[in-house]
């Protein structure tokens, strides 16, 4: 026997991404390994950067709008909606009740989708493959919903300045209905699959704490922040498009751990159906478009407008110069600022366990880069 | 795209018993308290930063940093940089913007010792405008690829332009357009 080897050098660089399918894109991550155990982590992300904020300045504002689907394009409704708002707020302008209401429920429809694509390659990332097949079977019903009203399926541009372009269809108020009654089964059942079953719990228990302290240090936003016990919801601290006008309730976690983070975002599930129930029971009559000029040039001037989307805290900071286009156009991504408390989950956990919290923070990559 | 100075917005002065004790803490180094659209926001001086996002933070609960970001005043003012910091209270439910400017090669400092959440966001807001924070603990590109040359927001940088040369290097193509 040599009387040491390469194998006595306790420390491990190992490179993971951005080809690694549990990564959810294009993330890569350095991890330094002492054994199994992660003793540091580093990002490397950009890999699917187009340069979003540029584009923005080059456009008209009505000409951007498509493009912020293709940030989280998981939930491109949300996008398009917190960009609305935030031209809205600049132009002094409000969509109407009705178009609120609508800008609602699909808001909300597509959190679930969000969330659903979310737990089924979750699941598969922990090893749980049904779940897979299941979400996507309810997730299907949303797209069809969301096809059925402006014939796209994922990024949808489904909102107008102002309002809404396309009017409701005849069997959309039937469909949505439909769609509550038998989801909210679905739910029990998925989890019924996860939350008793051992190895699940076993896998995401204790996985990737974050206290609330380290939340607010971080950033962090969204189901991760909820999940460390942290009852803060934009829909209720700084409501927008009517959402005071509905009653649901902000699910918490207590450890922060993975575990969690998952049971908070089966819970939104459910809360978002009561919203959507409440909102399809009452939409309001009336226009779907305000009275905004056909040609959008916002005094100058700039306006920070936030929403709650299904990771967390989206934001679009917009300066106008009083032209046809934004002088300046950011995004506050809730993926990438979620994702930079990773290093601080990760620190002292298992190697196989750095997969369960990247799954349960949630990112998109389109995001994260933009 | 042509570069013409901008005209200023219609913001209102902003005051509160918030600003008020800003203005007694921080004094002259505060240039102006001001809103627009029901959002509020302060202009200071870049040294003042640190010890002001502290202050913030600690004293008045600001403890949430949303977002730091830049724009890019080329012909404004020998300052051509504004940076913003979005900072939210979740005690008060309140936003505030601290926005600061910073002239080209200038180094504001870094704020990553009140919230290590700045970390990312200098690093993009280096990337996009070439600002460099000072004792920022790792001051490289993050979305672009580190030998990247320019800084793609700045309003110099025209919307079709790229680095050739790292272009060609590193893709084997004569161009991306």
């Amino acid at each position: 026997m040599p009387e040491s080897t390469y194998l006595d050098s306790s420390e491990l660089v190992l490179n993971m991404g951005p080809q690694h399918p549990s990564t959810h894109g294009v993330l890569r991550v350095i991890l330094k390994l002492d054994g199994e155990k992660v003793i540091g982590t580093e990002c490397v992300i950009g890999y699917l950067h187009r340069g979003v904020e540029k584009i923005g300045e080059n456009r008209t504002y009505q000409m951007f709008a498509p493009y912020v689907d293709r940030m989280d394009y998981i939930a491109a409704v949300s996008n398009g909606l917190g960009y609305c708002l935030a031209v809205e707020k600049l132009l002094k302008a409000e969509a109407p009740p009705r178009a609120q209401a609508i800008r609602v429920i699909l808001t909300e429809l597509n959190r679930i989708a969000s969330h659903l694509l979310w737990l089924g390659t979750h699941a598969l990332d922990i090893g749980a493959i049904t779940p897979l097949f299941y979400t996507m079977r309810e997730r299907e019903e949303v797209l069809k919903i969301f096809e059925n009203y402006c014939g796209a399926r994922l990024t949808t541009h489904a909102f107008r300045i102002g309002g809404l372009h396309y009017e409701l269809y005849d069997e959309f108020e039937n469909q949505v209905n439909a769609f509550c009654d038998d989801f909210l089964r679905k739910i029990d059942e998925y989890e019924e699959l996860l939350t008793g079953n051992r190895i699940w719990v076993d896998r995401l228990t204790g996985i990737g704490i974050l206290t609330a302290e380290e939340c607010k240090q971080y950033g962090v936003t969204g189901p991760v922040l909820r999940a460390s016990g942290v009852q803060w919801d934009l829909r209720k601290a700084q409501p927008y498009s009517g959402y005071e006008q509905y009653e649901f309730d902000i699910p918490t976690g207590k450890n922060g751990d993975s575990f969690d983070r998952y049971s908070v975002r089966m819970e939104e599930m459910r809360q978002s159906v009561r919203i959507i129930r409440q909102a399809v029971s009452r939409i309001p009559d009336g226009p779907i478009m305000a009275r905004i000029p056909k040609v959008i040039k916002p005094a100058a001037g700039e306006s920070y407008v936030s929403i709650e989307a299904p990771k967390g805290e989206l934001g679009y900071f917009i300066v106008s110069d009083g032209t046809l286009h934004p002088y300046r156009l950011r995004v506050r991504p809730p993926s990438f600022v979620n994702l930079q408390a990773l290093d601080k989950m990760a620190r002292g956990s298992l190697i196989a366990d750095v997969v369960a919290i990247i799954g349960t923070i949630d990112i998109v990559l389109g995001e994260v880069d933009r | 795209m042509t570069l013409k100075p901008i005209e200023p917005m219609a913001s209102t002065p902003w005051e509160s018993d918030l600003t008020k004790r800003l203005a007694g803490e921080f004094g002259s180094t505060i240039g102006e308290f001001a809103a627009y659209v029901d959002q509020n926001f302060l202009t200071a001086q870049a040294s003042e930063i640190v010890r002001l996002i502290e202050y913030l933070k600690v004293v008045e609960e600001f403890d949430y940093l949303v977002d730091i970001t830049a724009v890019d005043y080329p012909l404004q003012d020998a300052k051509r940089f504004e940076v913003i910091y979005f900072l939210y209270s979740y005690s008060l439910n309140v936003r505030v913007r601290v926005k600061t400017r910073v002239a080209d090669g200038e180094k504001p400092p870094s704020i990553t010792g009140v919230f290590p959440g700045a970390n990312w966001l200098e690093r993009e807001v280096f990337d996009m405008f070439g600002i460099e924070f000072a004792g920022h603990p790792n001051m490289i590109r993050i979305l672009l690829p580190e030998e990247w040359r320019g800084h793609p927001l700045r309003k110099d940088y025209s919307i079709l332009q790229m680095d050739n040369q790292w272009v060609k290097e590193n893709l084997g193509i004569e161009s991306g357009q």
